[in-house]
């Protein structure tokens, strides 16, 4: 009595009451995550995680800033509204980007990407590849020619190598990699030397590029490779300026004779700059269209497969619809969906009988009856589309019947598949099982005294259906309802066969674009819409129905 | 004494099976092989792999049919750095998009393929085929048309001409053609009055894609559209379509090892090549194996064997001349063959480079026009 102290209650091992408690409720706790880990483990690593690293791609665009760095950072700052191309700088760092891109063959991976947003990029792309060796021989021949010192790999090795610029070296080691996606580790043999890089700015990336690539991918001794073409580009580059001219008077380090030579007579070099040599392969470099596409996908991430998978555009005034004769995806979503809702109200329509019966008959007759609905169920999906093939082709057997009976004429015979009635018709028989069943397994709970109590008290057959029986069974409605819908959804195989060309869904489209368009970022945009519009479905449906109501058994 | 030569005799018998076994250590012991499945499978195993497993006791082949999904299947094998198939079937564009994105190996024709029997370098005798770096050719196929000869009406002659395709008046009944624009916008343009030699450069514009799909939808109505390759032979059989694309090899097997009354229309026919390519970066001991089974599988003797079990050209020059019977049923080969020349009078050629920059712009609008 007024005793302020708190009595702590203690369990028989002397601990705490509350803690001991705690813990045991832990222990039971670990248990059940321990059960349920092995599950869990692998659905998280077979199921969510690829899907979740799928959907990343519908927005992943680092392609265009890995392969093409120096190009993207240089680009920013061209104003794409005058319709004038873009600076000579540009041009230059397109050059060495791309020149090293080709060796290691990820410049067509990125002409693919482009393309989908403006066709022609592709093969823009892949001949200008081809002819980077010719616009860097443009340099490469007269500098041979002012001093024969530079057609020799040794003597470059010498000018260029020397110490302090490991900061350069290890810049560009990472943006190989980023390009080429392997690791680049290992000891390159040659570091530039600080002098060069400040005076010869893009000679020192090119060779470093060339350095890196020659000695961890190619397995070569630098110094004893000839430099690549870009090289001499590059010099070409630094040769335009005068501070550097100036530079290479005052220089007395390796290859000064050579490198004088060469400002010596810059006269000889070609005149015009990296912007005519591009143009000079294909004119759309000078096209300020093409520059803008460039820009407008060179962040790291896009917009651009969403929009493209609801028919609309990124073009640099903005967002714009396609044009009318392109625009395809809208109309795919849509009518996946009505002609998913269309086959799970004819499973309704087909299942709720059968299910009745199932659960009504006597044992024996309902476990025979059950066989049947099963049979299908135990057969190879493609079989069952194949068997619908032969069954309702107009040379088929359901028309061959129908005009056997004189129901339709031999010239008129109906149009049964390769449209949508033929995917109905397949898919509401393939899905019709995951109807049945749980309709069944709710109906068999049902106990037949209700009705009878309902009869009984004055109320017609129908009477005592509608309102004792049926709102029983929605449960069971409910329950085939969504598996049938979510099934049908993300159906693929039998549209494809039966669905000629109005029967077919989005999910043909996303398997066409991951097997055979090989673009995967779209196909990865339109499956991420797909999955929320069958969540956003699921969440209507537990909203207005409510998914307590829904009983796969019991 | 008679035991003491035993012993020697087994054992420089156990040395020079060792040795054999060690000559052959350097390369792997299987092999994965990509194709196509069906007949055309079929006649690699007899042509290319039995032969080459009678020689070298010990090696197995594994076949995979997923030559339909390579490009895909094999940009993810290169991702998760996990390249399992060793050679592979593709056509030629695939072989080209493959060896784009870095995803095949460049050959060196005659470095890695055999010479002809005559001497003539690898190179020169696949020719113009080696349409790619990377690309090993095989056969020459060609994506044509066949009838059922039976209903063609009475009174009128047998369609000689592509655009029969187009002429549901005269000949009435179904047709059925490949659900992608490829080769169809061609047809269509060439009975649209365009030369053949400007096809390409009409369907480059928007308006020349336009026209062609302007002259597909004249036919709209009767086309069932196909997505494999045996489907038009199916349809045909079925008589569902009256006149269908697929590949000559299958129509042959339709017409000449099923006996059904189908006939061939050697009209624009359009050129195409399948052939091998070396998935990049293989394990030196797999890359052996595969460059050894390839040098096989491609010489002249080879692939004129081929050309027994199933109507498509072998790409070798040098291999023409020994086309012989089919070997079941002894037909003679050459007068099927897409390279007869009593075939390729109006031959069509493909052209890869424009369907590689093109085919993303042109599908869409292809795919919304057949869904309108």
């Amino acid at each position: 009595m007024g005793d302020s102290t708190q009595e702590v209650v203690l369990a028989a091992d002397g601990r705490p009451l509350k803690q001991s408690l705690r813990r045991a409720l832990m222990r039971q706790k670990m248990r059940a995550v321990m059960l349920v880990a092995p599950l869990l483990i692998f659905v998280i690593v077979t199921f969510i995680v690829p899907i979740l690293s799928m959907l990343f791609r519908s927005v992943e665009n680092d392609i265009v800033a890995n392969t093409i760095p120096g190009t993207v950072i240089e680009l920013s700052e061209w104003d794409g509204s005058t319709g004038e191309p873009p600076h000579e700088d540009v041009y230059r760092n397109l050059f060495i980007d791309l020149f090293k891109a080709e060796e290691a063959k990820q410049h067509t991976r990125l002409g693919s990407r482009l393309n989908y947003e403006q066709s022609g990029l592709s093969s823009l792309f892949r001949t200008t590849g081809r002819s980077l060796d010719g616009i860097g021989e443009l340099w490469q021949d007269p500098l041979e020619d002012i001093d024969p010192a530079f057609e020799d790999g040794a003597f470059w090795y010498e000018m260029m190598s020397g110490s302090g610029g490991e900061g350069l070296l290890e810049q560009r080691r990472g943006l190989m990699a980023a390009m080429s996606g392997e690791e680049m580790t290992g000891d390159v043999g040659f570091v530039p030397s600080q002098q060069i890089v400040e005076m010869l700015p893009w000679t020192a990336r090119a060779y470093t590029d060339f350095a890196i690539w020659a000695a961890i991918q190619d397995k070569d001794t630098v110094s004893e490779e000839d430099p690549w073409e870009s090289v001499y580009g590059a010099l070409g580059m630094d040769l335009t300026n005068p501070e550097t001219i100036s530079a290479i008077n005052s220089y007395g380090g390796p290859g000064a004779n050579a490198l004088k030579a060469a400002a010596e007579n810059i006269d000889q070099l070609p005149q015009e700059g990296f912007r005519e040599a591009f143009v000079a392969e294909d004119d759309d470099w000078g096209s300020s269209d093409i520059w803008g596409t460039i820009k407008l996908y060179s962040p790291n991430m896009t917009p651009g497969y969403f929009l493209n998978s609801v028919d609309l555009q990124l073009t640099p005034e903005g967002i714009e619809t396609k044009p009318a004769n392109e625009q395809i995806y809208t109309k795919l979503f849509i009518r996946t969906l009505v002609m998913a809702l269309i086959i799970t109200a004819s499973c309704i329509v087909l299942g709720y009988p059968v299910a009745w019966l199932l659960s009504n008959l006597p044992m024996r007759t309902s476990s025979l009856l059950m066989i049947l609905v099963l049979l299908p169920f135990w057969t190879s999906l493609l079989v069952r589309t194949s068997a619908w093939k032969v069954l309702l082709q107009q040379q088929g057997v359901i028309n061959e019947i129908l005009v056997w009976l004189g129901f339709v004429n031999d010239a008129d015979r109906l149009i049964l598949m390769n449209n949508a009635t033929g995917t109905v018709i397949a898919m509401t028989h393939i899905l019709l099982p995951f109807m049945v069943l749980p309709l069944y397994s709710v109906m068999k709970t049902i106990p037949p005294s209700y009705q009878r109590a309902a009869k009984s008290l004055g109320a017609t057959n129908w009477t005592a259906f509608w309102r004792v029986y049926f709102p029983q069974s929605v449960p069971g409605i409910g329950a085939g309802s969504i598996l049938v819908f979510i099934l049908a959804i993300g159906y693929y195989i039998t549209p494809e066969i039966v669905g000629g060309t109005d029967g077919v869904f989005i999910s043909n489209r996303i398997a066409y674009h991951i097997s055979s368009s090989l673009n995967w970022g779209l196909a990865a945009a339109l499956g991420s819409i797909l999955l929320v519009v069958v969540l956003g479905l699921y969440w209507c449906y537990d909203k207005i129905v409510g998914i307590d109501n829904v009983k796969l058994g019991g | 004494m008679q035991l003491i030569k035993t012993l020697t005799a087994s054992t420089a018998l156990l040395v020079v099976a060792s040795g054999a076994a060690f000559a052959d250590d350097h390369m792997a012991s299987d092999m994965t092989l990509v194709s196509w499945g069906g007949a055309y499978q079929n006649s690699q195993v007899k042509a290319y792999a039995e032969p080459y497993v009678a020689n070298n006791p010990g090696v197995s082949i594994t076949w995979d049919e997923s030559s339909a999904e390579a490009v895909a299947k094999l940009r993810a094998m290169n991702e998760a750095n996990n390249v399992t198939w060793d050679l592979v079937d593709v056509v030629a564009a695939d072989a080209m998009r493959l060896c784009d994105e870095g995803l095949a190996m460049e050959i060196d024709a005659d470095e890695d393929l055999a010479a002809a029997p005559d001497g003539t370098s690898a190179e020169d005798d696949f020719g113009d085929l080696l349409v790619s770096d990377c690309f090993i050719p095989q056969i020459v196929y060609s994506t044509t048309f066949g009838y059922r000869n039976d209903m063609v009406p009475d009174g009128t002659p047998e369609p000689t001409d592509i655009c029969a395709l187009f002429d549901t008046e005269t000949y009435p009944g179904m047709r059925s053609l490949e659900k992608r624009p490829i080769n169809n916008m061609e047809w269509a343009l060439l009975c649209d009055g365009v030369a053949k030699g400007d096809v390409y450069d009409v369907l480059e514009t928007p308006e020349g894609q336009q026209q062609a799909l302007d002259k597909l939808a004249t036919i709209k109505d009767s086309v069932i559209w196909w997505s494999a390759g045996a489907d038009t032979p199916q349809l045909l059989a079925d008589g569902e379509v009256f006149m269908g694309s697929t590949y000559n090899g299958r129509l042959f097997s339709a017409i000449v090892e099923q006996d059904q009354p189908i006939s061939m229309l050697w009209d624009a026919q359009v050129f195409d090549l399948d052939g091998w390519i070396i998935p990049a970066g293989l394990p030196e001991e797999r890359l052996a194996r595969v460059k050894d089974f390839v040098k096989f599988a491609t010489d002249t003797q080879r692939l004129a064997d081929q050309a027994k079990y199933i109507s498509y050209g072998p790409a070798r020059a040098s291999s023409a001349p020994m086309v012989g019977k089919h070997a079941e049923l002894g037909v003679d080969m050459a007068p099927h063959m897409p390279t007869d020349p009593e075939n390729a009078k109006n031959t069509f050629l493909y052209n890869y480079e424009f369907w590689a920059d093109y085919r993303d712009d042109i599908d869409a609008k292809f795919q919304a026009w057949l869904a309108q």
